[in-house]
């Protein structure tokens, strides 16, 4: 069976098209009831009912289009689908329980056994966990190459591969692959291009419109904004999700809460500003810091001493909310550094309300060796900063402060 | 490790089930709430740098993101291992999602899988269609046929997995007898506990290493969310499976799980209520003239009643019931009940009614259903907790026009 989604009904069908992103995250796949609530309806039902056994019939025949198990598809879960899909351009869209089961359920999605994946070395911990130990267990085997090197791009897809995956800008080095560039190599190589355009989020960045083929996001970060509820999302053309994606997915179950869908929900219609003041925040930040003596250096995609800046300025429409610092002392002044900061919290999260200060080293890429930190630019003193909504001179006053005792 | 986490209150040691499934695994914050708190956040902030560090480090104690841990679902996870007299416990956001990770915990490329033909449809698609694309054979069986278990695990096997009772046709499987042969093959024995559920039958107590739920049925018990649950021993759940789940990702909502929790303070009240109701539907079903058969682990004409006997406490809450008249007969009397909703759902407080061979079953070729026992005029019912009296004056009056 299909994916089944009310369609949206009335004026919000017929105007949808044509509103700008604004209106669209505010309005885009609202499906009112027969009550006409004002606010999106929490669907809290695993279930649904039929008026009687050929409504049923006919539903599990696929010849009536209408919601039949949560885990297929759910009304709230359905809603916070085409928001997403309306602000992102994209043809379909499915939601997942967390922005890991997507990136692995569009994996599993494009390969089978004795398939080549080409990845960016720059990945996420669990990222790198699915490729580098758990799919060569079931015969898929991955090359990982320096994202922002296109001829080990180049020379990687040369034997064609079935799956192309990044992240852009990376987690944490800020390090950026060329999206156009590498989706021509990979489709000239067969390959399906997933992009993770969790750091970007679809208002700076639109994988998409770049050429690739599925776009995945981590909703836990800035689409809930708030730190409250984790879920994902894949994005892709029509044929791509309901012939490769939705059998995996409805079959092996990592369905998103329609709890999390609704919060997720309403965290969209706030997106835009949210965004905004982030990326405001984010790029005075680094501007402020940038040639502090206690700082080596300050990593930003919009600062003019990124080595990718251009290409920054060519496929984002701003710098995104996270600053990077390399804390000049090393491990001990990147310790000294976050245990002074007396507002901005020490956590692993990123793309919440509140600023968060994560030192990746000894935290999220841990597991890493020491030689392969470096390689991802993940030195000692790397700080990463998810700048949050708070005013930005009270962040500047508590890094400022801190910074002081490093 | 010194975070400020909720601590366990309320040593459950000695303590009986009804007790187990009220206070097991709670934990209080030090706002010392009564009711089990809802912890929605997706991260965890530290005093310090070098207590984050720890807690990478370390083995995982104390919070650090969601998808690895939460302390509502962890509450929600204690309970479930209290209740089941299981080492540990992982929650999943479906059923399915915790068939899918036990199983994908269980092999790699070049294992095989022997399975009990009478599996829900997904499982089915997981273990014909997706594992197979990765290099893991499958092998189906009868499932109460100890010759066809022998003969296909003879050559070993690196997972067994079945249902007992199946859906629809409530088909037992001896799970100490298959346990046993499982073993001898090499293999993870993995059993599907949803329709007994941990009150009614102890798969790990017959000798199976894993037993899975979908929390979506008599654990909510109330139609609301979804969720999974995968029980086993520590070194399964810490070495194979944990690895699995943090970095795939099929994570519960803390929304849900808190949910679940409460569900189950009230499941030893509804499982004896379900289980009463359905034994007397099964027994005026079984004596009605329009009605050919009627599957029930209690009724003494199930062909394993004896089984049934050994290996559960009660017959549960599902029947599934033949009608003479075959799919026009079964859509009648479907059609019209007032008191039992039709919706593929089951283990609800509501009644639900669904006909397999239209619904459920519908993709399943007609000889694959007939030697399942799914004939045209066969209904699963969940009975509920609406007063038996009720249900059994809307079964009469439905039968009576069909």
């Amino acid at each position: 069976m299909n994916d089944i989604s009310s369609p949206p009904t009335g004026k919000t069908a017929a105007a949808g098209r044509t509103w700008r992103p604004a209106t669209q995250l505010v309005r885009g796949g609202m499906a009112r009831s027969g009550f006409d609530e004002t606010s999106e309806a929490l669907y809290l039902t695993s279930g649904f009912v039929y008026p009687d056994a050929a409504s049923a019939e006919a539903a599990f025949a696929n010849k009536l289009q209408r919601f039949v198990y949560s885990r297929f598809a759910n009304p709230t879960v359905a809603n916070f689908e085409e928001r997403l899909r309306l602000i992102e351009g994209a043809e379909a869209v499915r939601a997942t329980a967390s922005g890991m089961a997507a990136v692995f359920a569009a994996l599993m999605a494009c390969v089978k056994g004795g398939d080549r994946v080409v990845a960016s070395r720059a990945l996420f911990g669990s990222c790198q966990y699915i490729l580098g130990e758990l799919l060569p267990r079931f015969g898929v085997e991955t090359t990982f190459v320096d994202g922002e090197d296109l001829d080990q791009w180049r020379d990687a897809l040369a034997p064609g591969a079935a799956c192309v995956f990044f992240e852009t800008p990376s987690n944490p080095g800020l390090a950026l692959v060329d999206v156009q560039a590498v989706c021509d190599l990979a489709h000239a190589a067969g390959a399906t291009v997933v992009v993770d355009n969790v750091f970007a989020s679809p208002l700076l960045q639109k994988p998409l419109e770049l050429g690739a083929d599925v776009v995945v996001y981590s909703a836990t970060k800035h689409i809930d904004g708030q730190g409250r509820c984790l879920g994902g999302a894949i994005l892709g053309t029509k044929s791509f999700v309901e012939d490769k994606l939705q059998p995996f997915l409805r079959h092996t179950g990592p369905a998103l809460s329609p709890f999390n869908a609704w919060v997720l929900l309403k965290g969209l219609e706030t997106l835009p500003l949210r965004m905004d003041r982030h990326v405001a925040s984010a790029e005075r930040v680094a501007r402020h810091f940038e040639g502090h003596p206690k700082l080596a250096a300050v990593r930003y995609p919009f600062l003019d001493s990124h080595p990718q800046a251009a290409l920054a300025r060519r496929q984002m429409k701003a710098g995104g909310s996270i600053v990077c610092f390399d804390v000049a002392d090393g491990k001990d002044g990147a310790f000294r550094f976050l245990d002074a900061l007396a507002m901005v919290d020490i956590s692993n999260n990123l793309g919440d309300a509140k600023s968060l200060v994560t030192h990746p080293a000894t935290t999220t890429h841990q597991r890493l060796t020491p030689e392969d930190r470096a390689r991802q630019g993940i030195g000692p003193g790397l700080v990463r900063l998810s700048v949050g909504l708070e005013d930005v001179e009270d962040i500047i006053e508590d890094v400022s402060a801190a910074l002081a005792a490093v | 490790m010194a975070l400020p986490s909720p601590q366990p209150v309320d040593p459950v040691a000695g303590l009986s089930i009804d007790t187990r499934l009220v206070r097991g695994g709670t934990r209080r914050s030090h706002n010392r709430e009564t009711s089990e708190a809802l912890y929605l956040t997706s991260g965890f902030v530290y005093p310090d740098a070098e207590t984050a560090e720890a807690a990478f480090a370390g083995p995982e104690e104390g919070w650090i993101y969601t998808r690895f841990g939460n302390p509502t679902t962890a509450m929600l996870e204690d309970r479930l291992a209290l209740l089941e007299g299981a080492p540990a416990v992982r929650a999943t956001a479906t059923g399915m999602a915790a068939v899918f990770a036990a199983l994908m915990a269980s092999v790699k490329a070049g294992d095989r899988v022997v399975a009990s033909r009478a599996l829900f449809g997904s499982c089915h698609y997981v273990v014909s269609r997706i594992l197979p694309r990765f290099g893991v054979e499958t092998r189906l069986v009868d499932p109460g046929d100890l010759d066809q278990w022998r003969d296909a695990l003879r050559p070993g096997a690196a997972a067994v997995l079945f249902e007992t009772p199946s859906n629809p046709m409530i088909d037992l499987v001896d799970i100490a007898a298959v346990a046993e042969l499982g073993h001898a093959a090499g293999a993870r024995v993995i059993v599907d506990n949803v329709f007994a559920t941990a009150i009614e039958q102890r798969p790990l107590a017959h000798g199976a290493d894993v037993v899975v739920y979908s929390a979506t049925k008599h654990i909510d018990g109330q139609g609301r969310c979804l969720g999974g649950a995968v029980l086993g021993d520590a070194r399964f759940v810490v070495e194979d499976l944990q690895p699995f789940l943090r970095h795939t990702g099929p994570t519960l909502s803390p929304f849900n799980a808190w949910v679940f929790l409460k569900g189950l303070e009230t499941l030893g009240l509804r499982m004896e209520r379900h289980a009463r109701s359905a034994g007397r539907i099964a027994g005026f079903l079984a004596e009605h003239p329009k009605v050919l058969d009627v599957r029930y682990p209690r009724l003494e004409s199930h062909p394993q009643h004896a089984i049934a006997r050994r290996q559960m406490r009660r017959g549960g809450a599902m029947l599934a019931v033949t009608l003479a008249g075959g799919k026009a007969a079964a859509f009648r009397f479907a059609n019209a009940l007032r008191l039992a909703d039709i919706s593929p759902n089951l283990g609800d407080a509501k009644t639900l009614i669904a006909h397999p061979a239209t619904t459920t079953h519908a993709n399943v070729a007609p000889e694959e259903r007939a030697r399942l026992g799914i004939s045209d005029g066969t209904l699963r019912l969940s009975v509920g907790l609406e007063d038996a009296d009720d249900l059994l004056a809307d079964m009469e009056q439905a039968l009576a026009v069909c």
